[in-house]
């Protein structure tokens, strides 16, 4: 069970930035690109700070708790009404949520 | 094309998902039925609202594990699912929850047949996972509708090796899952409703090179067929390119049923990054030897095991046994007649024969065939013993016994006057008439046309309706005519 630890002493340069606000569908403007990347980098520091704890044999938190095979059995139950699954949704037809066309025909 | 199949060898490997036969979804209680209206088996977990707490459904990670022991996987004990992380609208989460570190079945095989043989296919894993929502496209001219019901379904992918070598053999072991997904009753097999889907990763190589060439992703493999003609469409046309100075480019492709080939539909993007981490929302599940164990003892008999009791203890043609084992339910159904009739060959001619038959007619299967395993085993009886004969069984008292649940074959036979008469004083009337009715051909098998004792029991046979003993007749009559 092993989960890596991504930002060892990471620096959010331009191409780190660049993949991270691509994976995320986000734009930004250079001057936003600046205070986002100094604000990243700040939070990748607060984050190494955990690296100064030696963790050699403790295994990885997995869950909040300790619990381990909490079930649902298989009931159906708890779905909501058309109209409440559409309420939130900014484009819809009363039968589906509508999206920007996502091919090209 | 046969002048290359001596310089390239073609590798294939197989994904398989299957959707799992549950009532409810994976993580929460929306029905998973196929065909209801748009966004109607849908809540808030489904639908990734914030602040909502999904939950295992215990069911689909038992059924994921009959697979896997029906596979002879290594059951995985720690257990934990994963989020794979990217943006597509028909996921409403944002990630899908799949065990990507985890696969709860680990390694396994395969038996399939390939060519006059069977060999093992090896599995990498088989994991749990949940389904996306469905994008309709053509609906709309500006916009892409979604429906929310799928997603969240439970679905197992089933993954080889690269260990398939022709379309036969992927056409093969797609059947070879169909049928054990069916066995097991962990999910329904219709491809054409996309409860079973395939993914075929093709590449070829020069005969001898161990280096994997570059593969090449086909999808939208709809049916059983369609996974043959797409692998045998993408070696042709690899090979051709290849031969012609080119070289495969790694991408994926769709089948275009069609026309029986298939085009490209994206290449492969820069290796995408799906930042997998535990989902912090779900416990992990561990699975005890127990737990696993009584599964296991839960499995039906398996077509493997079926097909060697039945040639081996029962003494039926391999042909026969695998007729046998084609569905669950047959095979259910020559069990439950075997366990109180042991007329096993018999047995097995009835049903791969007239019931079959019967059954293709009138569009049924052998879970919901009326006739009793009693009523059969009865009949076989009847036959066996000779009271009856194998024809006026087919085609009389089998009939009336489908109709009649509470009938047996006895009454049946005795009400319609079928019972064969083998009183001999009897028969001995039935063989004097039907000789000297026909003077000349006695004649002239007494002087070496042996081959007329068939036209003389027919003669026996007309007189009697039927119910003349053929055996007791054929016997009396080469006494006559000595």
């Amino acid at each position: 069970m092993n989960v890596s630890v991504i930002f060892v002493s990471m620096e959010i340069n331009d191409g780190v930035f660049n993949q991270l606000a691509h994976l995320a569908r986000l734009r930004f403007s250079e001057a936003e690109k600046a205070s986002i990347q100094h604000d990243l980098q700040r939070m990748v520091a607060f984050v190494e700070k955990l690296n100064e704890l030696d963790t050699t044999g403790v295994d990885p938190i997995l869950h909040m708790s300790n619990s381990v095979n909490v079930w649902r059995e298989d009931v159906v139950e708890g779905s909501v009404s058309r109209e409440a699954a559409l309420a939130n949704a900014p484009v819809q037809d009363e039968a589906f949520f509508k999206v920007p066309k996502v091919i090209k025909k | 094309m046969s002048d290359y199949s001596d310089k390239y060898e073609t590798v294939i490997g197989l994904e398989v998902h299957a959707q799992l036969a549950t009532a409810s979804k994976l993580f929460c209680g929306d029905a998973t039925s196929f065909g209801a209206a748009p966004n109607t088996q849908v809540s808030p977990i489904t639908l990734g609202h914030p602040g909502t707490l999904p939950k295992t459904n215990r069911l689909a990670v038992e059924y994921a594990i009959r697979m896997g022991i029906a596979c002879n996987c290594t059951i995985t004990q720690n257990n934990y699912f994963a989020r794979k992380n990217y943006f597509y609208p028909d996921l409403p989460k944002g990630y899908q929850t799949s065990q990507h570190t985890t696969p709860v079945c680990d390694g396994g095989r395969v038996l399939i047949k390939s060519g006059n043989d069977s060999r093992f296919i090896r599995l990498n894993r088989i994991h749990l996972e949940e389904d996306a929502g469905k994008s309709i496209h053509d609906m709309d001219e500006v916009y892409t509708c979604i429906d929310y019901n799928r997603a969240g379904t439970p679905l197992i992918e089933i993954v080889t090796e690269p260990d398939l070598h022709t379309a036969d053999e992927a056409y093969q072991y797609v059947t070879e899952i169909r049928r054990l997904v069916r066995w097991l009753g962990i999910c329904d097999g219709n491809m054409e409703e996309g409860s079973l889907r395939c993914d075929a990763n093709v590449s070829i190589r020069l005969k001898g090179e161990q280096k994997l060439g570059t593969k090449v992703e086909v999808k939208n493999l709809n049916s059983i067929r369609n996974v043959k003609k797409a692998i045998e469409f993408e070696v042709v046309r690899m090979i051709e390119l290849v031969e012609s100075g080119g070289t495969v480019k790694q991408e994926t492709r769709s089948f275009d049923a069609a026309t029986d080939t298939t085009f490209a539909i994206r290449e492969k993007e820069e290796a995408n990054d799906y930042r997998y981490f535990p989902e912090p929302d779900l416990a992990p599940f561990m699975l005890s030897d127990a737990f696993v164990e009584g599964i296991k003892k839960s499995l039906p008999p398996l077509p493997e095991q079926l097909l060697q009791q039945y040639q081996q203890q029962y003494g039926l043609s391999e042909y026969d046994a695998a007729q046998l084992c084609m569905d669950k339910e047959t095979a259910d159904y020559y069990n439950a007649v075997t366990a109180i009739s042991n007329n096993y060959k018999a047995a097995a001619n009835w049903i791969t024969g007239p019931i079959r038959q019967y059954i293709n007619e009138n569009k049924l299967d052998f879970g919901n065939f009326p006739l009793t395993p009693q009523q059969l085993a009865g009949l076989l009886q009847l036959v066996d013993e000779g009271s009856v004969g194998f024809s006026a069984a087919a085609t009389k008292i089998l009939p009336e016994l489908i109709k009649h649940r509470d009938a047996d074959a006895l009454q049946v036979a005795t009400a319609q006057n079928l019972l064969q008469v083998s009183d001999s004083g009897e028969l001995e009337l039935w063989v004097n008439q039907a000789l000297s009715n026909m003077p000349d051909k006695v004649t002239e098998y007494k002087k070496g046309k042996k081959g007329l004792i068939g036209l003389f029991v027919g003669e026996v046979k007309k007189l009697s309706k039927g119910k003349a003993d053929p055996k007791l007749v054929t016997g009396l009559l080469q006494e006559k005519l000595k």
